[in-house]
């Protein structure tokens, strides 16, 4: 439109003033057919009329023609231009139908009293529901859980860096590994939490719980000696760390670590690609010109490949908090919450918030909330970072 | 044979041991990283073959431990002695597998050409609808991503069941298609300010529309960073279980719906899960292994600028 144009086309438009009428009529007359089929449903719910209308597709419908005809009667009033706007309308449009209205309906939810199983239907509440909030023990530990998972992601970070050194270096079968350390990445939460959470953390017979239990028996007696005694300060060490009789969900820290690691194994090469591509875009003679001044291999990486990779690994950690954020499918697959709340997400726990109870409009507030406390931590975060990308000369 | 004139000095020497073990530490910690990261795959794989006492005892190779039955994919209806067979599971695992196709395809269809369209709108011209520029319109599609699917779950839940969109593929569709949107637009916009601008002018000049530079020229350039959000799209819509349990009751539950329904149930036989589990996943390892190159593409892209 104006000068800032990347791709600038200089377009003979001439439109009649028939033709802006037309489109103008399309807008208008689309938008009224909306608004009278919306006022007439709205009136059918609360009961003044009995048309009788079995759910609110018409709406849906009315409010889809409306949007079509937007599209179209940009083309007809502004020409070459329309055709522009035609690139970006369509999908402003559906997030906005899809976002911004849920979200206000949302608020209104959050400040009722909604049980979709109770009878009465939603009646408004003004703050109790903020005032349950404030006394809900479960759901400031939840909160508490959310730091704890985020935190993880240093480790996570630090493994996935690891990785795509190595990967970046120079080895054979490089495709190979390659593919074998993106697959965890392929696969369903769900199926995750069962192959690993259900299946290879069983207590009794996974290979996991049986692996840890035959490090901590006794060597067999028929060993070499120094093998034996190799065997049994193994053992001893393994008794210590309580992997005699394994038990994963039992207590809580325990139980925490094994959703992280979880979440972590399959969001790991996720990181790992991110870094590797950083790592592949850093030029070789930074590194010849590093080498040929002495560095060691050590020197090498804190001096010249961390700093370098610095907005990469911002940006991927970023992403990978906002992943983080969204934790819910193992939890709520593997341990529910247990045990007493150790494991919960935010969004596990609204979950069966729902579930449990159907109370939406609690539910809601939760939701809510979570989300202003997410918008700001992130904005905060993002602030720190665009601080700390700029390159120190 | 006449004498060595140049030989390895006495520090090089001392190298060889030190090369050595940093290349054995390496592939060490390379191999030790595969088992981490293949292990639970080919323990799922090989539990579907597992009868109840090679589950107990441990068994783990094939062949070696125990002797692979048919056991869990009977039980699925999808052994051999039983394909031909009516099998009321296997109509239900195909209905699921079918539901999840048709919604991971087509939810990553939609966001690719919506997210294209806007990607491109977006990196050749500015617009201004309000107050807001090219830059605020892409930080409003890209701050999708902040948005926690709990906060939408709900209101959905209340919204659909009046639009009687409750347990319907078109309405997981479109929540999936808002769920990868922002990081469809995040790959195309990367890809799109690649392309030189100088192709369209040239297209334009010739006398195609904006529509048809866009379509003949522009678009097949982008092909490989489409085909890599479309595959990004699939793998975290096919996978997706959260919205599917809270939307979807019988018609259009998605296979993990699936896959999570039966933990628990009718105590835990452990080879019909695992057939169920690997039947689930197998269709992502097959892309993962055959179309690798795009994936890391796309997940690349906006992480190098």
């Amino acid at each position: 439109m104006e000068d800032g144009d990347r791709l600038h086309v200089v377009t003979a438009d001439h439109i009649s003033d028939q033709r802006r009428r037309l489109g103008k009529t399309l807008v208008w007359g689309s938008a009224a057919l909306m608004a009278l089929i919306m006022a007439l449903q709205t009136l059918d719910g609360i009961g003044t009329l009995s048309i009788g209308f079995e759910n609110w597709r018409p709406s849906l419908y009315a409010y889809l023609f409306w949007s079509t005809c937007l599209c179209v009667s940009q083309v007809l009033i502004r020409g070459e231009h329309g055709k522009r706007t035609l690139f970006v309308l369509p999908a402003a449009l559906f997030v906005i139908s899809m976002v911004v209205f849920p979200l206000l309906f949302g608020l209104v939810i959050a400040f009722s009293d909604w049980n979709l199983s109770s009878p009465d239907g939603r009646q408004f509440n003004g703050i109790d529901n903020l005032r349950q909030m404030a006394g809900d023990p479960f759901y400031w530990n939840a909160m508490r859980n959310m730091v704890w998972y985020t935190v993880a992601i240093v480790v996570e970070y630090a493994i996935a860096f690891g990785l795509a050194l190595l990967l970046n270096g120079q080895i054979r079968a490089r495709k190979f590994f390659r593919v074998a350390f993106l697959l965890p990445l392929m696969l369903s939460p769900v199926a995750v939490s069962w192959m690993i959470g259900k299946s290879m953390l069983e207590i009794r017979f996974g290979p996991i719980s049986r692996f840890m239990r035959y490090i901590a028996s006794e060597p067999s007696p028929d060993l070499a000696a120094p093998l034996f005694w190799i065997g049994s300060y193994i053992s001893d060490f393994g008794q210590w760390l309580g992997w005699a009789s394994p038990s994963f969900f039992g207590s809580a820290g325990v139980a925490r670590a094994m959703i992280m690691m979880m979440d972590a194994w399959t969001f790991i090469p996720f990181m790992m690609i991110m870094i590797l591509a950083g790592l592949q875009a850093i030029p070789r003679e930074l590194f010849e010109a590093a080498e040929v001044d002495g560095a060691s291999k050590w020197r090498q990486f804190w001096e010249v490949t961390f700093p370098l990779m610095l907005p990469v690994s911002i940006t991927a950690i970023l992403i990978r908090i906002i992943f983080k954020l969204k934790l819910a499918d193992i939890i709520i697959n593997i341990t529910s919450g247990g045990p007493g709340g150790a494991t919960d997400s935010v969004t596990s726990f609204i979950f069966r918030e729902y579930r449990d109870r159907s109370n939406v409009g609690y539910g809601t507030l939760l939701a809510i909330v979570y989300l202003v406390v997410i918008v700001i931590a992130m904005t905060i975060l993002m602030k720190l970072a665009d601080r700390w990308m700029k390159p120190r000369y | 044979m006449s004498d060595q004139i140049f030989k390895d000095s006495e520090s090089d020497r001392k190298f060889r041991p030190v090369w050595y073990f940093s290349r054995a530490l390496v592939y060490g910690v390379l191999l030790l990283w595969t088992i981490v990261c293949l292990f639970p795959i080919f323990w799922t794989a090989t539990t579907a073959f597992k009868t109840a006492p090679d589950v107990m005892q441990g068994n783990i190779l094939p062949w070696v431990d125990f002797q692979p039955a048919w056991l869990g994919w009977r039980s699925l209806g999808l052994s051999p002695d039983t394909i031909g067979n009516e099998s009321t599971v296997r109509a239900e695992f195909l209905k699921r597998f079918w539901n999840s196709t048709i919604i991971a395809v087509s939810a990553s269809l939609l966001a690719v050409i919506l997210g294209s369209c806007a990607a491109y709108g977006l990196s050749r011209f500015s617009f201004k609808f309000g107050f807001m520029r090219n830059s605020d319109i892409s930080f409003f599609f890209l701050s999708q991503l902040i948005l926690p699917p709990v906060v939408l779950a709900l209101p959905f839940l209340v919204l659909y069941k009046s639009l009687d969109l409750l347990d319907t593929r078109i309405g997981l569709i479109l929540l999936y298609t808002l769920t990868v949107l922002p990081i469809v637009i995040w790959i195309m916009r990367d890809q799109f300010s690649s392309i030189p601008t100088e192709l369209e002018e040239a297209a334009l000049v010739d006398g195609l529309s904006i529509w048809g530079a866009f379509t003949t020229i522009v678009m097949p350039i982008a092909l490989p960073g489409m085909v890599a959000a479309f595959i990004l799209s699939l793998v975290l819509t096919w996978n997706e279980y959260f919205f599917a349990a809270l939307l979807t009751s019988s018609n259009s539950t998605t296979l993990p719906v699936m896959v999570a329904s039966q933990t628990g149930s009718q105590g835990i036989s452990w080879w019909s899960m695992a057939a169920l589990s690997f039947a689930a996943i197998l269709p992502l390892i097959v892309i993962g292994i055959i179309l690798e190159r795009y994936i890391i593409k796309g997940m690349a892209a906006g992480a190098v600028k």
